[in-house]
């Protein structure tokens, strides 16, 4: 009975956020356009300036356009999770967060359910891009498409409970876009996505280090992986132990007894 | 409800004092209080967005600070501010919130098209919210803060903003709910037009409260002979 009504939380919040996303079809096109335009401009392009060596899970040489896909597919749920935030942010400039949080339903599974929903809402995205991908001939093995799938969703919940925790600090949508870029961009570019480490620590030792501490490069690795049905378990881990703290850390901030905005006017009130 | 020795401070300034208040089941009273009284301060800590850090918050015996699920399903908000996603339709966000509170489908759509009904709305469920005038906003949320049977409803400002007419058709249909369905209501205003003789009445100060009984009472005990100047008199001696 108590899980039947958690189940019907959690369903509504997903459906309202897929409401949502539909009627804001312009989101759905621009999360496509965005990867769309590195693979057919940017990976082209550089195409035969990057050479990528034979390194796991390829079995071969491949072309760079290959090697961004999965990098892409990590990017479009980097901006989904974001997007989904910037929505708790709306939320409660709108007043819709006083609704969330008032229901007679824990704190946390309201936020887990937020999360879980953000994370959906990111698969039809990643598959259409996907599938455009391999009209262009980027072409995984078939099976990897079945077996990116717990990826994408651990991934989804990782950089969806960022931008969760982000949200907790954002008081105005206006604040939210400077946050954005100061959070994508380097997140994005400091990774494995576009270049892999080794290439990296050949132009510099301490950018690879900064990629190497950051969980953007794992929600790489973990896809480009799981992709080619192969299992990397340290991206795996990470991705994991990631996600939990930021989550963790999230549901701290949302709590009115302990969270960050308590603690500053607790501080302020001292 | 029962509020004890509520107290709070925002930003190193003291918002509420010492706060005791009771709203017995099926009553309706009225907090009255000017702006920045803290009444929406009040409201926010009996709906759990603060935490109160001293006094307690009973609602119908359940603890809000140990047992929040129980004390919160038996509340009905209606917030100061609007608080319906203006880009969904009044059954959709009827809907979500029907879900928060882990209604089933079912009886969430039949109460959705009832109270709709009832409040004159139901040709207009599938409107954008956006597209409502205030006062269809306000019955909107009235009927959200509704839909899960809470048996206490709080009401913060809810016709702020509003014409007359629209004003006293909300103030009407929250008394008939009281009448007909014996939901407690905790009204708060600045307005001491929405106040009739015979309520029970809180006036809240500067985060005090400064007197507490039946409206009718309130001139007589301040030697006033209208209400209206009972009101300023005693929100003007605490200034």
């Amino acid at each position: 009975m108590i899980t039947a009504g958690y189940l019907r939380c959690l369903r509504g919040i997903v459906v309202r956020e897929m409401l949502r996303f539909v009627h804001q079809r312009s989101r759905f096109v621009a999360a496509l356009v965005r990867p769309l335009v590195w693979l057919f401009i940017f990976a082209a392009g550089f195409r035969s300036v990057l050479g990528v060596s034979i390194i796991p899970p390829y079995e071969t040489y491949i072309l760079y356009e290959e090697y961004i896909v999965p990098g892409l597919v990590a990017m479009i749920q980097l901006f989904t999770g974001m997007q989904g935030s910037l929505s708790m942010v709306y939320d409660r400039e709108v007043g819709s967060m006083r609704v969330l949080l008032t229901s007679p339903l824990p704190r946390w599974f309201l936020l887990v359910s937020k999360l879980l929903a953000v994370t959906v809402l990111s698969l039809p995205q990643v598959y259409v891009f996907q599938m455009i991908a391999r009209l262009w001939g980027i072409e995984p093995p078939t099976l990897g498409y079945l077996t990116v799938l717990p990826a994408l969703l651990l991934s989804g919940m990782m950089l969806g409970a960022l931008g969760l925790l982000l949200s907790s600090m954002i008081r105005q949508l206006e604040n939210f876009a400077g946050v954005m870029n100061f959070v994508i961009f380097p997140m994005f570019f400091a990774s494995s996505a576009l270049y892999p480490l080794w290439r990296i620590e050949e132009a510099s030792p301490l950018l690879r280090d900064i990629c190497a501490v950051n969980p953007f490069t794992y929600a790489v690795e973990l896809i480009r992986f799981m992709l080619y049905v192969r299992i990397d378990f340290l991206s795996l881990g990470l991705v994991v132990a990631y996600g939990a703290a930021f989550l963790g850390a999230a549901i701290l901030a949302y709590d009115p007894a302990r969270g960050v905005v308590g603690r500053v006017r607790a501080a302020v009130d001292a | 409800m029962s509020v004890a020795g509520l107290s709070h401070r925002l930003g190193g300034r003291d918002i509420l004092s010492d706060v005791d208040l009771v709203v017995p089941a099926g009553s309706f009273v009225v907090l009255l209080g000017p702006n920045g009284a803290g009444k929406t301060t009040l409201f926010s800590l009996l709906t759990r967005l603060y935490t109160a850090r001293c006094g307690t918050i009973e609602i119908f015996g359940h603890d809000l600070a140990r047992n929040p699920g129980k004390a919160l399903a038996l509340l009905g908000v209606v917030f100061q501010q609007r608080s319906v996603d203006p880009d969904l339709t009044a059954r959709q966000n009827l809907a979500y919130h029907a879900a928060l509170h882990g209604m089933p489908r079912g009886t969430a759509r039949r109460r959705i098209e009832a109270e709709l009904e009832r409040v004159g709305l139901a040709a207009e469920a599938d409107r954008k919210i956006r597209s409502f005038s205030g006062g269809e906003l306000r019955r909107i949320e009235i009927v959200r803060a509704l839909l899960h049977g809470p048996r206490l409803l709080l009401c913060d400002e809810a016709t702020v903003g509003l014409d007359v007419r629209s004003r006293a058709a909300i103030l009407s249909d929250v008394r008939d709910l009281v009448r007909e369905r014996g939901i407690a209501v905790l009204w708060a205003t600045h307005l001491i037009d929405e106040v009739e003789p015979e309520d029970a009445t809180v006036i809240l100060h500067r985060g005090r409260i400064r007197w507490q009984g039946r409206a009718g009472t309130m001139a007589a005990d301040m030697g006033r002979g209208r209400l209206q100047d009972a009101f300023r008199s005693l929100t003007e001696e605490a200034a």
